[in-house]
């Protein structure tokens, strides 16, 4: 058996590192920080996300600040997104996208007050994003980069409103989907948004990193009545797997566009010009290539990140794909020729040298109940 | 909690021989390292190895690895039980979960093998390097 997993010298650590080890976490390397794979098990924690509540230290997330008086219109031409249409108090989804219209990174953005916003990024693209965030801001515009200060708790789960409600200051539960406000949380100063990537309702917690270890603490212990669980990015990948939610290096990157993504709802074409509109109009214009489509393995086996997928109009690839822990079954993600990427279509996927069949299925594979 | 009547790799697998049968698992270790277990792709009987030939691969939630034989032979068994509910791998690496059975080549192979307490120690260096 050779080994899955290695551990490379020197990563970044989370202001939680100490209390992961305590509760027993598995730690890997992930986008150059040490973080949690797992505490008890992906198939429980997942569990505990879909059926109960869970707790995620994501704290190697970036975060920037863009201030001044030119921030609005500065983002309005970084991110393909409405940065107009937001009002104080909301949050959206959005990219950088290079001049081609790919992908520089996936991101939220929210608006705290007129031009003052806070950037979310991925955390092994923060420097990069940083640099490109900076370089392109000008006139009065400021871009702080506020990762090292920032903890971000991701709380998660059917019961992670009635646990968020009782350790916040104020009530969260009457947030609209991707609203926030600033509050308390067990007595530290908190931005909580109802955000994430799993699928589920629940809420995301941003903290001064000396913050971190209360309130992750005072989340497991209020929690325990609802069955918290602390989760790891094991889980939390087969979480947003199952929602269908890109993974930045995996689904999406430099060479991918929105159209491609089945993200075109983040492009506001009409919103006026912004960095990888020609392009993207172009690609339009041009009919789009490939589509990241949703499969489920017919034959045995997972299809994994990577792997080549063989259809009737040329070859794909598989960008994701894992064991469904809520289906049971084999998922993933692949970039298939448009015309093989309808509902239904049958591919083949080369499992490390065998052929094995998987079709096309409507997405997200879970879909929370109402 | 490594038996000492097995023979262990450094590649995690372990065999238990028995006349001229070698029954081969992975080890207790190993199915932590990898998590919980959803697949594994095992040979058909009949298949024949040579030692550390790849056998088959164990797949967990997060990960891939591949199965190599500690020792040549003919597959006599496939734990068909293990194929159905991985999970017992998990449970039972050492009972329940080993994963084939073969019917050995050559007797003088397991004396390369690793004992129970080597292979404590070897785990233990491996920690270390970790």
């Amino acid at each position: 058996m050779a080994a899955p997993l290695s551990t490379p010298a020197a990563p970044k650590r989370t202001p939680l590192y100490d209390l992961h080890r305590e509760l027993g976490a598995k730690l890997i390397d992930f986008g150059g920080w040490e973080m949690p794979v797992q505490y008890t098990g992906i198939l429980e924690e997942h569990k505990a996300v879909r059926e109960r509540v869970g707790v995620f230290d994501v704290s190697h997330m970036g975060e920037f600040e863009v201030t001044g008086g030119g921030a609005t219109g500065y983002l309005q031409r970084l991110t393909p997104n409405d940065v107009g249409k937001l009002g104080d108090g909301h949050a959206h989804y959005s990219a950088f996208l290079t001049e081609k219209g790919t992908f520089v990174d996936d991101l939220l953005v929210y608006r705290r007050a007129a031009n003052d916003y806070m950037l979310v990024v991925n955390a092994g693209n923060t420097p990069k994003d940083f640099a490109w965030a900076s370089s392109r801001a000008e006139g009065d515009v400021g871009v702080a980069n506020k990762t090292d200060d920032t903890a971000l708790l991701a709380v998660q789960g059917p019961r992670a409103g009635a646990l968020v409600d009782r350790v916040a200051a104020e009530r969260v539960t009457d947030l609209p989907y991707y609203a926030f406000k600033t509050t308390r949380v067990l007595g530290e100063p908190a931005l909580v948004s109802r955000t994430g990537y799993t699928g589920e309702d629940g809420f995301e917690i941003y903290l001064a990193s000396a913050s971190a270890v209360k309130v992750m603490r005072g989340l497991l212990e209020q929690g325990r009545e609802f069955g918290i669980l602390p989760c790891g990015l094991g889980a939390r990948d087969t979480l947003r797997l199952e929602a269908k939610m890109c993974l930045y290096g995996n689904d999406i990157d430099e060479t991918v566009t929105p159209w491609e993504a089945d993200l075109g709802w983040v492009v506001k074409m009409q919103k006026g010009d912004f960095l990888g509109r020609d392009a993207l109009a172009r690609q339009k214009e041009a009919g789009v290539p490939r589509r990241l489509a949703g499969f489920e393995m017919v034959d045995r086996g997972i299809a994994r990140h990577g792997y080549p997928a063989k259809t009737a109009h040329g070859p794909g690839v598989v960008t994701s794909g894992t064991h469904s822990p809520t289906l049971g079954k084999p998922i993933g993600l692949a970039l298939l020729p448009t015309a093989a990427s309808a509902v239904g279509t049958e591919f083949e996927v080369d499992i490390r040298g065998r052929g094995a069949a998987a079709r096309v299925v409507p997405t997200p594979f879970y879909k929370r109940p109402k | 909690m490594n038996p000492a009547d097995l023979r262990y790799t450094r590649s995690h697998e372990w065999v238990r021989i028995d006349g001229d049968t070698g029954t081969i698992g992975i080890t207790d270790h190993a199915q932590k390292e990898l998590g919980e277990i959803v697949y594994l792709e095992l040979p058909e009987v009949g298949h024949v190895y040579n030692a550390e030939d790849e056998f088959g691969t164990v797949e967990s939630v997060k990960a891939v690895s591949e199965l190599f034989v500690p020792v040549s032979g003919e597959v006599v068994a496939v734990n068909k039980q293990a194929v159905a509910e991985p999970g017992i791998v998990n449970d039972d690496p050492f009972g329940d979960g080993w994963l084939i059975k073969v019917k050995l080549s050559s007797d003088a192979e397991a004396g390369s093998l690793l004992s129970a307490e080597q292979y404590a120690a070897y785990l233990k260096e491996e920690e270390k390097h970790a």
